[in-house]
């Protein structure tokens, strides 16, 4: 049986890595892999949880979240599909559109 | 008959709808018939009006026709009708009865002028404006009329509009009195808080239960619409329009500005009588500034040369006397003074506008002289007027002005009187050098260049029936001590009745607090109780002996000064070259008020639009869309359009919330 503490803590250490991938990393489609990886993260969190206080609610909850990382996925990888063909770019940083 | 007195003012409205929607279109015999047959019915309405009510018993001599309910709003109603009564029947009569002849004058005068139609239009109006005016139950009514003659006043002064200076005339006439109709109003409303009525009857019923006599309120109320009375009357300080007026069509200036229009002031502080009277304050001011005007306007017309401005003055020195008999308390003699008024100068008026078309629109008497041979009829019904005016009796004037006299002598008011009986002179000299300037000497203007002419009969016979009423006119009113039985004041006592009664009043309110500045009541009682005795005869025939000899003397020095000795007037002038001046260039009113209000208006303008809007208010304005603008352009450094530095915000502001409730909120 895996202690609760090391559980909780690569949840805390994936989602870690998401966020810093969201925030140095350039490419888009890498962004969208980070954000599932933090997505993720926390659905780890809610297992053990569920787990830990032997409740099924925190389990309910990882199904919602799994519904919304594809969608999130499906949208995102469309959009980046559409914005590559329309300016050949998939880095965030070449794409500032809404620059004020 | 009194139930048609609706009628008074109808013929003239329809005569002005008339003329006004089709004038253009009709030929001008039935633009005249149309205009001079509305005012001839309204005067044959008047005149049985008259004798109905004279048929009545005195006490019973008012009679008031409602035509419809104008406002009504909660419990404050409104009526629109017309109140007949001794005093408002004086005035309905001499204005459709001098309004008449001077509508036939018209015809002949204004022959010629493409204005035709639009000219009667307005005189029209005028009279419609002006049968409103006295013929109204209320204030209100009556200052409808009120606004209504000012309307038609502007507009036939400003008459010929081409000339520049003749529209600016019509604009300074409406203006100024724009200033007096403002203190008429706060008036109004005066009443309206005191009385929550603004029809004259109940006002003047419970005027003595509702005000305190000799009261604030009442004081102010009489003020204020004596401020009003200034300005439509021509009174200092507000009389500087009426000479300006004059730029209007001589018979415009005739019936608005000399015999109807200004006297309004003088109907509306008879109307109020009762008011007046229990204001002993207001009263005084009233015959103070009356009796200064008397005599400030004659002076100047001394030294004046255009025939209608000598006449103008002599209008505001006459309303002057008219209202120097208002506040002594002799409101008779201030409407007969305003019905005699009416006939002289109106003839005055018409005689002088038949010079002045006779010579060709010339108005300057330097460059007349010597038209008694050309223009006889003219001649003969102007001196009978100048006769009339300079109070030689037994004329109407000497009737009129004299009482206005005695009876301030006889109330106490012995500085007014002097201001007044100084200025019955001066009226007798510049009258007369109007006469012998105009009529007499050698001919000023070369007669091969001018014809001379005759006026047409249509302006003629007008002007011998208003001679005749000039000569007979005061003939109703004699005084007893001349042993007539001044039928006119019996008349009008039914209306003025009530003012010895408000007199009482403010005596016994002024006993009871102790003052001594009543003396002008009990005086006034006084006099009317002693009308008859001795001493005080004595003394009226002093003082109508001493006004007829002085009349007598300034005849006498305008004869020798124009007519035996013609070089006089020039040395005169040259020797006293300062005092010359002042009274040449009216004291130098106009240029006072063109300094002071008039700059001083356009100042304050200046000052409110180069500081208070473009400054002030533009700045706020502007000012507002600077700071938007300033705070958006240092916002808009976040809005970087990078998805990455968004998402550092985020979680910045994630770890800020999630580390104060982790730290702050767990102690």
């Amino acid at each position: 049986m895996i202690p609760f503490e090391y559980s909780m803590g690569l949840s805390a250490v994936l989602f870690g890595l998401g966020v810093v991938g969201v925030l140095v990393r350039r490419n888009v489609i890498v962004l969208l892999m980070c954000v599932e990886l933090m997505l993720n993260a926390v659905n780890l969190a809610f297992v053990t949880v569920a787990d830990h206080l032997n409740s099924v609610e925190g389990l309910l909850y990882v199904f919602f979240v799994m519904t919304v990382a594809a969608a999130e996925a499906a949208v995102g990888l469309a959009i980046v599909v559409s914005l590559y063909r329309a300016r050949r770019a998939v880095h965030a940083d070449e794409i500032s559109l809404l620059k004020g | 008959m009194l139930d048609m007195i609706w009628l008074v003012p109808f013929f003239p409205m329809v005569g002005a709808l008339v003329n006004g929607l089709f004038g253009r279109r009709m030929p001008k015999g039935l633009v005249a018939t149309v205009a001079c047959g509305s005012v001839f019915l309204s005067f044959l309405v008047s005149v049985g009006a008259f004798f109905s009510l004279k048929a009545l018993p005195p006490a019973e001599r008012v009679f008031e026709q409602v035509i419809f309910e104008w406002i009504a709003s909660g419990s404050t109603k409104v009526t629109l009708g017309y109140l007949l009564d001794p005093l408002s029947c004086v005035m309905i009569l001499v204005v459709t009865g001098v309004g008449f002849l001077i509508h036939v004058y018209s015809v002949g005068y204004m022959s010629h002028d493409p204005g035709f139609s639009r000219y009667f239009t307005y005189l029209n109006l005028f009279c419609f404006a002006m049968l409103t005016l006295v013929l109204g139950n209320s204030f209100l009514v009556l200052f409808v009329g009120w606004e209504g003659v000012g309307l038609c006043s502007y507009l036939l002064i400003g008459f010929w509009f081409e000339d520049a200076a003749k529209a600016a005339a019509g604009m300074k006439a409406f203006i100024v009195n724009r200033i007096g109709d403002f203190g008429f109003l706060l008036g109004m409303f005066l009443i309206f808080w005191k009385f929550g009525t603004l029809d004259f009857v109940p006002i003047m019923k419970e005027a003595p239960e509702v005000l305190v006599a000799g009261g604030a309120i009442v004081t102010a109320i009489t003020l204020l619409l004596f401020v009003g009375a200034t300005g439509k009357s021509a009174q200092i300080p507000l009389y500087v329009w009426l000479p300006d007026a004059m730029a209007g069509p001589t018979p415009v200036s005739a019936l608005i500005h000399a015999a109807t229009m200004v006297t309004a002031g003088v109907y509306m502080i008879g109307r109020c009588n009762v008011l007046y009277s229990m204001a002993p304050t207001s009263m005084t001011v009233v015959a103070t500034i009356g009796a200064l005007t008397a005599l400030f306007a004659g002076t100047i017309a001394i030294t004046q040369y255009d025939i209608k401005k000598v006449l103008a003055y002599s209008t505001v020195s006459q309303l002057g006397y008219m209202f120097t008999a208002m506040g002594v308390g002799a409101y008779a003699a201030g409407i007969f003074h305003l019905m005699t008024h009416a006939f002289f100068k109106a003839c005055l008026f018409l005689g002088s506008g038949s010079v002045i078309h006779g010579m060709h629109e010339e108005q300057d008497m330097r460059r007349m002289g010597g038209l008694r041979k050309h223009m006889p009829h003219t001649y003969w019904t102007f001196l009978i007027a100048t006769i009339a005016i300079a109070g030689v009796p037994p004329l109407a004037g000497f009737f009129s002005k004299d009482e206005i006299l005695w009876n301030a002598w006889a109330n106490g008011f012995k500085f007014q009187w002097f201001l007044g009986f100084a200025a019955a002179g001066i009226t007798a000299f510049y009258m007369f050098r109007l006469v012998f300037m105009t009529f007499f000497g050698k001919e000023r203007f070369d007669p091969h260049e001018v014809h001379v002419h005759e006026s047409p009969a249509s302006m003629t016979v007008p002007l011998w029936i208003l001679a005749g009423l000039s000569i007979v006119g005061g003939w109703i009113g004699i005084p007893a001590a001349l042993g007539g039985a001044n039928q006119f004041h019996q008349w009008l006592a039914p209306v003025m009745g009530g003012a010895s009664e408000a007199a009482e009043g403010v005596k016994q309110a002024a006993g009871g607090l102790g003052l001594v500045s009543t003396a002008w009541a009990s005086e006034a009682a006084g006099a009317a109780a002693e009308a008859g005795g001795h001493a005080d005869l004595v003394a009226e025939y002093a003082l109508m002996f001493l006004s007829v000899a002085y009349a007598l003397l300034g005849i006498l020095v305008a004869y020798i000064c124009y007519i035996a000795k013609p070089d006089l007037p020039g040395k005169v002038a040259a020797k006293c070259r300062g005092l010359y001046e002042l009274l040449y260039n009216k004291y130098f009113v106009d240029e006072i008020y063109q300094a002071v209000f008039v700059e001083g208006t356009l100042a304050l303008a200046t000052f409110c639009y180069a500081f208070v809007d473009v400054v002030v208010i533009d700045g706020i304005v502007n000012g507002t869309g600077l700071l938007v603008r300033s705070v958006g352009s240092g916002l808009r450094r976040f809005q970087t359009g990078q998805v990455q530095a968004y998402a550092l915000t985020i979680l910045l502001g994630a770890v800020i919330l999630v580390g104060y409730y982790a730290v702050v909120a767990s102690f």
